[in-house]
């Protein structure tokens, strides 16, 4: 399987989803031009991320006819993974990534991991997801990951393990750092860091796609990222301005890596879940 | 941060490439979001309000800057020249607004006025001055304080740290410096001794006892990466100087905050209704 994926870093307008919305027509139409088939967005890329007490004023019930469904019925006919506010049927919020095709949500993906530290306070606005599956797609079986969710390293373990060949993380992803002798911002490297690591140890595509601007003063420095299956940096958006990262992937390369080194066939699932198990339970009593 | 070069009691250098494109575009974007193309800031002759000058022409070009030189009647005519020269430098519009009569006319009706409600005096004059000029010439006021004089408390309140938009209150003063050579201010303003320009002589370092360098070190330690008191006591910083300058520190909090609001209601502002500045943008 090949295909063109576009990495759509832009800026957005705090809790203006018609604005939003607009955008993502535009960029969604610019990626078709380009031969993508694929669009993917950062997260909460239809609200804006700073929103605190917008929160439930910004979000959207995916039952309903709305932006989601707007995007989803797009003339070109392009798949997209888009970032918004989820309201659930029993009215919880979730920061959300909506994988949209064929006029259709095809999949949620409900951020797991909501970070409540330093200069983030999700836990006060969002309630945290509980699920972790793949998305079979036309493309192949994906998975969807939001920011936070990326730094738990069992997050992408268990996605590839259900057999996704790409990961996909959307991102909003304050920059920070600017001391030392790197030439590139703290977080970027750390995120780089990250991305090939992720990439390697499950032998698949990582993707992350984070956004830029400001909010409050803070800065969204882009830099999205495409990672191969061998942790090699395939490509990279631009620092701190909007841009459009087409890259072609190419689920042989996967096939090849996988080949070479086997590290998911012999990943040993019921010794960690046995091993797993324990610990939880010692932990547990050593509290 | 490329934590292997980190050395335990040294403030790393700054990347002043890097720092000047998020300070930049961080003036441009909230700026613009706001609705706004100009922005307006006092011009003391000093290194903060040069640097931030400085960033504003990069950001938005010296034809929506201006800079205003509020001296008073005391101030040393070296700052007003700087200020002058760096302004020539720059390109930038420049006002003049002497703040003598409105200072004096305020403090001729008031006896035994000492040096500190003085400074708080002339510090509130021209924040007058500056948001009168925002009003006029529709540009947000820039803020100069930087984040050693912010944690210390070593500004007035409803003063110079009124601002809409400060890009250097996050570096500290050591910082500044090496940002200010980056950007290329004169080396006669980057190498004069910091000072509040109240009377001849006056010294920031002499006034607060200690050297920036000192306490940016102390405060780089304790604030960014989370040293305990202990802790930076033990990597060789005087136990009294800590003592000091982190009492400093806790004592001018309200200074970083809004007024309190007494809680009555289920949803009061500043409690509880919580929305973001940039709502909307």
């Amino acid at each position: 399987m090949k295909f063109k994926i576009a990495l759509a870093q832009i800026n957005t307008k705090l809790g203006n989803l018609e604005a939003n919305t607009r955008r993502h027509d535009e960029i969604i139409a610019q990626a078709a031009g380009a031969g993508a088939s694929l669009v993917i967005f950062p997260e909460l890329s239809l609200s804006g991320y700073l929103l605190k007490d917008i929160t439930t004023d910004a979000a959207l019930d995916p039952a309903c006819a709305g932006p989601l469904k707007h995007l989803a019925a797009n003339e070109s006919q392009t798949a997209c993974a888009v970032g918004f506010v989820e309201q659930s049927q029993d009215f919880k919020f979730y920061n959300a990534l909506a994988y949209l095709d064929a006029g259709a949500i095809q999949h949620i993906h409900r951020k797991i991991y909501l970070p409540t530290y330093g200069m983030f306070d999700e836990k006060r606005f969002f309630a945290a997801g509980d699920t972790l599956r793949t998305a079979d797609t036309r493309f192949g079986r994906l998975g969807f990951l939001i920011c936070e969710d990326i730094w738990h390293f069992s997050t992408s373990y268990l996605l590839a393990h259900q057999g996704a060949l790409m990961i996909v993380a959307s991102l909003a992803g304050p920059g920070r750092g600017v001391r030392g002798s790197s030439e590139m911002l703290g977080s970027a490297t750390s995120w780089e860091l990250l991305a090939r690591t992720v990439a390697q140890f499950n032998t698949v595509f990582f993707v992350t796609v984070n956004r830029v601007g400001f909010e409050d003063g803070l800065n969204f420095f882009g830099g999205s990222l495409v990672v191969d299956p061998y942790g090699n940096l395939v490509a990279r958006g631009k620092a701190f301005d909007e841009d459009l990262v087409i890259v072609e992937i190419d689920f042989d390369l996967v096939r090849r890596a996988r080949a070479q080194v086997p590290l998911l066939r012999d990943e040993k699932l019921e010794l960690t879940l046995r091993e797993l198990e324990r610990v939880s339970r010692e932990k547990f009593l050593l509290d | 941060m490329d934590i292997s070069t980190d050395q335990v009691g040294v403030l790393p250098p700054l990347n002043s490439t890097l720092a000047t494109q998020i300070a930049t575009r961080f003036v441009r974007e909230e700026l613009h979001k706001a609705g706004f193309e100009n922005v307006v800031l006092g011009l003391s002759g000093g290194i903060d309000s040069s640097v931030v000058a400085a960033l504003a022409v990069r950001a938005l070009g010296p034809s929506h800057v201006t800079g205003v030189l509020m001296p008073y009647r005391t101030s040393s005519p070296d700052s007003l020249s700087d200020a002058h020269g760096l302004a020539d430098q720059l390109g930038i519009h420049r006002e003049v607004f002497d703040i003598s009569a409105i200072a004096d006319g305020f403090l001729s009706r008031k006896k035994d006025v000492n040096n500190t409600r003085k400074g708080n005096v002339l510090a509130r004059a021209r924040m007058i001055v500056l948001y009168d000029f925002s009003a006029q010439l529709h540009a947000l006021v820039l803020g100069t304080s930087n984040k050693t004089e912010i944690l210390l408390g070593y500004g007035t309140l409803f003063g110079d740290l009124a601002s809409a938009l400060n890009p250097v209150g996050d570096l500290y003063k050591t910082e500044i410096r090496q940002l200010a050579e980056f950007l290329d201010i004169p080396d006669g303003i980057i190498s004069k001794p910091p000072t509040a320009d109240l009377w001849a002589g006056q010294s920031d370092e002499k006034e607060l006892g200690f050297s920036y360098a000192e306490v940016d070190r102390l405060l780089y330690h304790r604030v960014d990466l989370g040293f305990s008191p202990e802790k930076v006591v033990e990597i060789g910083f005087d136990r009294k100087f800590v003592a000091r300058v982190l009492e400093l520190i806790r004592r001018n909090q309200f200074k970083r905050c809004g007024p309190l609001v007494c809680k009555l209601s289920p949803r009061t502002v500043t409690h509880d209704f919580l929305y973001p500045r940039d709502w909307g943008m």
